[in-house]
């Protein structure tokens, strides 16, 4: 679904994000379900969804982007299918996250914290994900670990997500 | 009451205070860094640890509850390790820029680094690197000096009720900031420098306009004049290390004549003549079936909150400039005929306790002398800091008189810097003008104290004038949202921006804490007692402008000069299409 970016409320997306707001209009403790709903429906939040989400709540924009910022689970960016997530924990870095960090952008063209235009992947940078033994280590999707990388398998792996 | 034994002292306070207090109450001293009394209680920054017996780890005093028989130390060397710890990790996040920051001398942190004698950081941490927002008139952000602390966001949040600011992401990345790191300028932020007032670093500091005045005295060509705010004169000497509630008026006069000002004029003769059009304006409202309540107009600070949050009660301000503006106003019109200077030659400077006052002065509206009216606006702080940089000792000026005509004045008008004191001289005039009589006790006590929200309604002949007084934008609402419901029954209504009024304005000597405003209130109610006249329509300067000039009350040229009109704002970005 496209999205106008303005929230100008003309588009289907407006619509149905003023549905969810509705559902707690002027009620401030809403913002947290709100949010969430939000998020489902578009997949990140930007600002004017967090524009349009503040003035239907009757809360301050620093409110709500103090809350988005601090759980991991909510996100500015729109977020691909797969999410890349580098292990930059102690072992990691010492066994070379940062040349991982350097293959992925050269293969995907994006830094950590961005999104393939194609909405593929996200690659984002976290601490020790508990597989030190497999030094240098990335996990896709929250559950595939791939250890010990060498730049060179790296296209290869990313081949299997779709 | 609980016992308690605080460094082997016995301690017996009230249940529910904190160690911290307990400690206070015994003349003991625990560093506090995030704490700010009555505001900012979260027990984020852990400098003030104290060991408890039987406790497993060391405790922030700041937040934690006495109980009945507790063992407190204050010192031991491991709690002096604990907080030297605690500062060493901040200052490993922090510019080295003491020599270069406006707090130097002043400020907090430095402050402990010195006492606890700090001589390395053992942490080479990764320095945060922010860009400083210098976009508002009025302050700059420097998030670099920043130690999050958060008192900015509770004054901002909890007392002003504006949450221009807030704290962005976690850990290592955390940023106080307006959201998505936006630019203050741009925000519903309404620069009243509440935050700067009690930000313990550098973090949040005025924006710095003494280079334009030093460079407008060196002018040969400018005939440089400066107006001094009702509350400047009790609060300059702090600057200078005198106690909170010493009067400064004659020392400060002098020193600003010394400092090469042509002439030195007084706010408080334009608050004189903010009484008569704004009494005479709350006459009209009440008889000619006017908007009421009328709502005071002086403090930009809360126009531009209810420009942001409140624009469907626009209609209730007193459509009067505030004094600053009037007075602005009139010395590029009235004063240079008078004197016979060509106005552009006019550089007009203002003393402020107050930062809200720089942006005022570039609001579109404040053009009405065909220049900018107001050119520039100082805070005490920085008068103070020329005062320091001329080498200038203002203890040892003699006494000196503001120049005439507009630096004549009455008490009424010094009554404007403390909270209620605008109404109180409205009162003062409006009673006499409309009964004919003689007041027989001019003090009306209700009026004053820092009090929230006040309340009285007084006989003006046969008419019971209802009134409400708030200070703190945070009261304000209270009383907005009254008159949004159709509760309030008043006739008028004052409003200050910050606690206590302009004695308290964000531009104010730091530290203003709640004891340091009641003394400098004190003095505003002495000051209007030392003067000869204390009621505004008895000014013979603002008769004789009335007389030369401005014909009437709310006439012709009084409303050209003399009063203003406000603007919708949104307190959200645009959204654009
Ligand atoms: S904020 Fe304080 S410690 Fe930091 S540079 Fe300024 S004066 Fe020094
Ligand atoms: S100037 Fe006033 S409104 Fe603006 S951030 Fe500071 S406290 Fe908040
Ligand atoms: S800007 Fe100042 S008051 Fe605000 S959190 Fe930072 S150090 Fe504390
Ligand atoms: S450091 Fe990377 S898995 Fe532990
Ligand atoms: S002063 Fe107690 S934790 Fe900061």
């Amino acid at each position: 679904m496209v999205a106008c970016t303005c929230g100008c409320g003309e588009d289907e997306l407006t619509k149905q994000l003023d549905k969810v707001i509705d559902e707690y209009r002027g009620q401030p403790s809403g913002l947290i379900q709100v949010l969430t709903k939000a998020q489902n429906l578009i997949g990140y939040l930007p600002l004017w969804v967090q524009t349009r989400i503040a003035k239907g709540l009757g809360v301050s924009l620093q409110e709500v982007y103090g809350v988005v910022t601090f759980y991991a689970f909510f996100s500015l960016i729109p977020r691909g299918r797969h999410k890349i997530a580098v292990c930059a924990g102690t072992a990691c870095y010492v066994k070379g996250s940062k040349t991982v960090l350097k293959t992925l952008r050269e293969v995907l063209g994006v830094k950590e914290g961005q999104t393939t235009p194609d909405s593929r992947f996200t690659v984002e940078v976290v601490r020790c994900i508990g597989a030190c033994g497999l030094a240098p280590a990335m996990i896709i999707d929250g559950k595939d670990v791939h250890g010990r990388l060498e730049p060179e398998q790296i296209p290869g792996i990313l081949e299997q997500y779709a | 009451m609980i016992n308690l034994t605080i460094d082997n002292r016995k301690v017996a306070v009230e249940e529910g205070s904190t160690i911290l207090e307990a400690a206070k109450s015994v003349g003991i001293n625990i560093p506090t860094l995030c704490y700010l009394k009555d505001i900012n209680v979260i027990g984020a920054c852990r400098i003030c640890l104290v060991d408890v017996k039987g406790a497993r780890t060391f405790i922030p005093s700041c937040v934690a509850p006495v109980s009945e028989g507790m063992v407190v130390n204050t010192h031991t060397p491991n709690l002096i390790k604990a907080r030297k710890l605690v500062l060493e990790l901040i200052l490993s996040d922090h510019p080295m820029e003491c020599l270069t920051c406006k707090r130097n001398g002043n400020c907090e942190l430095q402050k402990l680094a010195e006492e606890f004698g700090l001589s390395e950081i053992r942490f080479e941490g990764a320095k945060t690197e922010y860009p400083i927002d210098d976009s508002s008139p009025a302050l700059i952000r420097d998030p670099r000096k920043c130690i999050l602390c958060r008192r900015c966001i509770s004054v901002c949040t909890n007392i002003q009720s504006v949450q221009a600011l807030t704290v962005e992401n976690r850990g290592f990345n955390s940023l106080v900031a307006p959201a998505f790191n936006e630019k203050l300028a741009n925000m519903e932020c309404v620069q009243c420098g509440q935050c700067s007032l009690v930000c313990p670093t550098g973090a949040i500091v005025e924006q710095d306009d003494t280079d334009k005045v030093w460079a407008a005295l060196a002018d040969p060509k400018k005939h440089v004049v400066v107006q001094t705010a009702p509350a400047t004169r009790v609060q300059i000497g702090e600057t200078i290390g005198a106690e909170p509630g010493t009067i400064a008026t004659g020392q400060m006069v002098a020193g600003l004549r010394s400092l090469g000002f042509d002439k030195v004029f007084d706010t408080d003769f334009s608050a004189d003549l903010t009484i008569l059009e704004e009494g005479n304006e709350l006459l009209q409202r009440v008889t000619t079936g006017g908007v009421l309540p009328m709502i005071t107009s002086c403090s930009p600070g809360w126009i531009k909150f209810i420009e942001h949050f409140y624009p469907d009660l626009l209609p209730h301000l007193s459509t009067c400039k505030s004094p600053q503006q009037m007075f602005g106003a009139l010395a590029k019109t009235y004063y240079a005929q008078k004197e016979g200077i060509d106005p552009k030659d006019i550089y007009s400077v203002s003393i402020m306790p107050c930062t809200a006052k720089k942006y005022e002065c570039q609001r579109p509206e404040m053009f009405s002398s065909g220049y900018q009216d107001v050119d520039v606006v100082l805070t005490t702080r920085e008068l103070g800091r020329m005062f320091k940089q001329s080498g200038m000792s203002m203890t040892n000026l003699p006494e000196e008189e503001y120049d005439a005509p507009l630096g004549i004045s009455t008490g009424a008008g010094e009554l404007f810097g403390a909270s209620g004191g605008v109404m109180e001289a409205a009162l003062r005039t409006v009673y006499e003008v409309v009964t004919g009589k003689e007041l027989e006790d001019i003090n009306f006590t209700a009026c004053r104290g820092i009090t929230g929200v006040k309340e009285a309604t007084v006989n003006v002949g046969d008419l019971p004038v209802s009134v409400a007084i708030t200070n703190g934008l945070g009261n304000a609402r209270k009383v907005l949202d009254k008159i949004r419901a159709g509760e309030a029954g008043y006739h008028f209504i004052e409003v200050m921006c910050c606690p206590g009024g302009c004695i308290g304005g964000g531009g104010s000597p730091i530290p203003t804490n709640l004891d340091v405003r009641l003394k400098r209130i004190d003095a505003v109610y002495t000051e209007d007692e030392r003067m000869v006249l204390r009621k505004s329509h008895q000014n013979p300067a603002v008769q004789d402008l009335y007389a030369e000039f401005l014909e009437k009350p709310l006439g012709h040229k009084s409303h050209e000069l003399l009063h203003t009109h406000y603007t919708e704002r949104d307190h959200y970005p645009k959204e654009e299409c």
